[in-house]
């Protein structure tokens, strides 16, 4: 009886650490993540008035409005496009590079190392990089005969490959890495056992490679999606969202409507619209690409 | 057609020799067991076999061919992994197809040598299983199925039995052996395990420190040692080995060990009695040696290990180095020798087991007593 007690009360000291410990977190979070995400929700059913003066309840109206409207179905559409010409080519270019120097050669090490490097380089510092290569002057478009008029970050049809260029590069250092680590995971043996069994290397790579990669591949989809849904810096360091808003993409979009039309009400739609694309994105690639993922037991 | 063979193979590692200058022929058929203890070459050799890694010199022969140059995936041969490398993704049947995949084999007949060989290991339940759904024997099982269903000329077997509990190793050892012989084809077998190597052999090849030490059918490798070495690794329990001095006296030669003195009979006499003053290891097998209160070795028992079918008198023998010694034991053969101090002997269970700690006199059966050098290769001493 009274040792029950005693483990009781040694439960409820132990229960009690336990929340003093996770409190600090909890207070963070609390601060900088659950309250601007339930303040936003507030934000979007009022409506600013015109010249600061105070805002009014409007419900839902400024709700559809706001994703009713021409500029977010093509902000969404930029961002859509941006994912797809970004996120595909990062992993499979860091994969490529990844299955190069997965092999016990001299020197691998110095390769490694150039091949992660664009991990440790800001998206700013990235995108400083390519706007000088893109420069038509002094970068290397015109050397390459590759010249479009108006100038690339200004041409309304490349400004957003060039966007995307820039996030490739910068992503594939982070590819490579989650990409080297997945390989290394898979046994050598399986490899040797397919090469014995007459796989070529092409067979080998696609039936067995890639196959036993998929964890690492499908979590490399779902993050890099979601980074590229949330891509702000290498907009506003090289397009601001131009031409014609063609790199307009949600986050940037969100931004100018904060910063530039001071427009609290309508952002905290857009934030919200930007969250749950990217849960339903992410929802959707759990749902359907998972089936194809093979998880080792 | 299976036949193999490695002609003054080497492979080197930087600094370290792994294979040192192997010439092996195994004929076509033939189940070659190629034994020895952990980073003794002998799956470096294997490797070297099946094309996964390259000789730093000589050459490898497999059927009428030198596929030294041949890269793996075109050598005709299959291989069954220590750890089974199975491919996790795949069913069993997608498993066992693959090499027939890979070479472009037709569906019909594809299906057809899928169910033969799944039937062959009795699969056929299992393969729509995944390997993660199976018990370790099954994808044992699934293992040889990959292996056998295209027929290669040679297979080459890394440990498969390793991974498998005590008892159905025992089973899968003789399924082996049996498959084998079914199918009529090459068998290059890589093991530590001297017990394995001594029941599913035609021939044992013994490694040690990447060079060959002995080549041969397991009961003349058990019966006649070519040295220390292979007298030590081949047996269970261990043969005794005793370093002791040559003694040559009125036309006997006998050896003075701790304990006491045996005499050898005539023809190993002759080989030893150039040894006069020096010192030789007698090497006695367990069951070549009895407790009888007349023997010529006084010993102490230590302990006594009772198996059901027999007992085991481990004994030490009077003067011996103590145990502790062993711990400065030397790499070197001699070195370890001179470091034995225990004296096994087998008896069947009937016989009265002695006390821990009884004082008792060993025979030993001097016409089965094995004499090697001392020195450092400790080679067997024979008569010419």
């Amino acid at each position: 009886m009274a040792r029950s007690h005693t483990r009781a009360a040694q439960r409820r000291r132990e229960a009690l650490l336990g929340y003093l410990l996770v409190a600090p977190a909890l207070l963070v979070f609390a601060v900088f993540t659950f309250y601007p995400f339930a303040k936003n929700f507030r934000l979007a059913v009022y409506r600013d008035k015109l010249f600061g003066a105070g805002s009014e309840y409007v419900g839902t109206e400024q709700v559809t409005d706001v994703l009713g409207s021409g500029d977010f179905r093509q902000s969404l559409w930029v961002t859509v496009l941006f994912a797809l010409m970004s996120v595909p080519a990062g992993i499979f270019l860091g994969l490529a590079l990844a299955v190069a120097a997965h092999q016990r050669l001299k020197g691998i090490g110095i390769y490694r190392t150039i091949f992660a490097s664009t991990v440790a380089s800001s998206v700013a510092v990235a995108s400083v990089i390519f706007g000088t290569l893109f420069n038509p002057v002094i970068g290397w478009l015109p050397w390459l005969g590759f010249n479009p008029q108006p100038p690339l970050l200004q041409n309304p049809d490349w400004a957003l490959p060039a966007v995307a260029l820039v996030t490739i590069w910068q992503s594939i250092g982070l590819s490579f890495i989650v990409m080297s680590a997945g390989l290394q995971a898979i046994p050598d043996e399986v490899m040797e056992a397919a090469q014995l069994d007459g796989a070529r290397p092409w067979r080998r790579f696609w039936r067995v490679t890639v196959p036993l990669l998929s964890p690492t591949i499908f979590f490399a989809v779902v993050v890099g999606g979601i980074f590229a849904f949330q891509a702000f810096a290498q907009v506003e360091m090289l397009t601001d969202g131009g031409p014609i808003k063609r790199t307009n993409v949600l986050t940037y979009y969100i931004y100018t409507t904060m910063r530039e039309a001071q427009d609290e009400g309508k952002a905290a739609v857009l934030s919200i619209a930007l969250f749950f694309v990217t849960l339903a994105l992410t929802l959707f690639q759990m749902r359907i690409l998972e089936k194809r993922v093979h998880y080792a037991q | 057609m299976g036949r193999v063979a490695f002609d003054h193979v080497t492979k080197r590692f930087g600094e370290v020799t792994a294979v040192d200058d192997l010439t092996l022929d195994v004929a076509d058929q033939e189940f070659l067991v190629l034994v020895g203890p952990s980073g003794c070459g002998k799956t470096t050799a294997l490797r070297m076999l099946a094309g996964l890694d390259d000789p730093t010199s000589g050459d490898i022969v497999i059927g009428d061919r030198v596929v030294t140059e041949v890269a793996a995936i075109d050598r005709d041969i299959a291989m069954v992994f220590q750890s089974y490398a199975l491919y996790p993704h795949m069913t069993v049947r997608r498993n066992i197809e693959f090499p027939l995949r890979s070479r472009k084999v037709p569906a019909a007949e594809r299906e057809r040598l899928v169910q033969e060989a799944a039937a062959t290991l009795d699969l056929e339940a299992l393969l729509d299983r995944k390997p993660a759904q199976l018990s370790g024997g099954q994808r044992q099982r699934v293992a040889l199925a990959r292996a056998i269903v295209r027929r290669p000329a040679v297979f080459l077997m890394d440990e498969p039995l390793s991974n498998l509990d005590a008892k159905l190793r025992v089973q899968t050892r003789a399924e082996l052996v049996e498959l084998q012989r079914r199918l009529a084809t090459t068998v290059v077998y890589v093991t530590h395990d001297q017990v394995e190597a001594m029941t599913m052999a035609d021939r044992i090849a013994v490694m040690d420190r990447g060079v060959l030490q002995q080549v041969g059918p397991p009961q003349e490798v058990y019966a006649t040692p070519a040295n220390l070495f292979v007298a030590r690794f081949i047996g269970n329990p261990p043969m005794n080995t005793v370093t002791g001095k040559v003694v040559v006296s009125e036309g006997t030669v006998g050896v003075q060990l701790p304990g006491g003195r045996i005499e050898l009979p005539d023809d190993v006499a002759a080989a030893v009695k150039a040894h006069d003053e020096g010192e030789v290891v007698v090497g006695v097998r367990p069951e070549h040696a009895r407790l009888d209160p007349e023997g010529p070795l006084e010993a102490t028992v230590a302990v006594v290990e009772v198996l059901g079918h027999e007992q085991h008198v481990i004994c030490r023998l009077k003067d011996a180095p103590p145990a502790a010694d062993a711990e400065g034991a030397t790499d070197d053969v001699a070195g370890a020798v001179a470091t034995e101090s225990l004296f096994i002997v087998r008896q069947p269970n009937d016989d009265v087991a002695p006390g821990i700690g009884v004082g008792v006199r060993i025979t030993v059966d001097t016409r089965r007593v094995h004499v090697f050098d001392a020195g450092t290769a400790g080679q067997r001493l024979e008569a010419a």
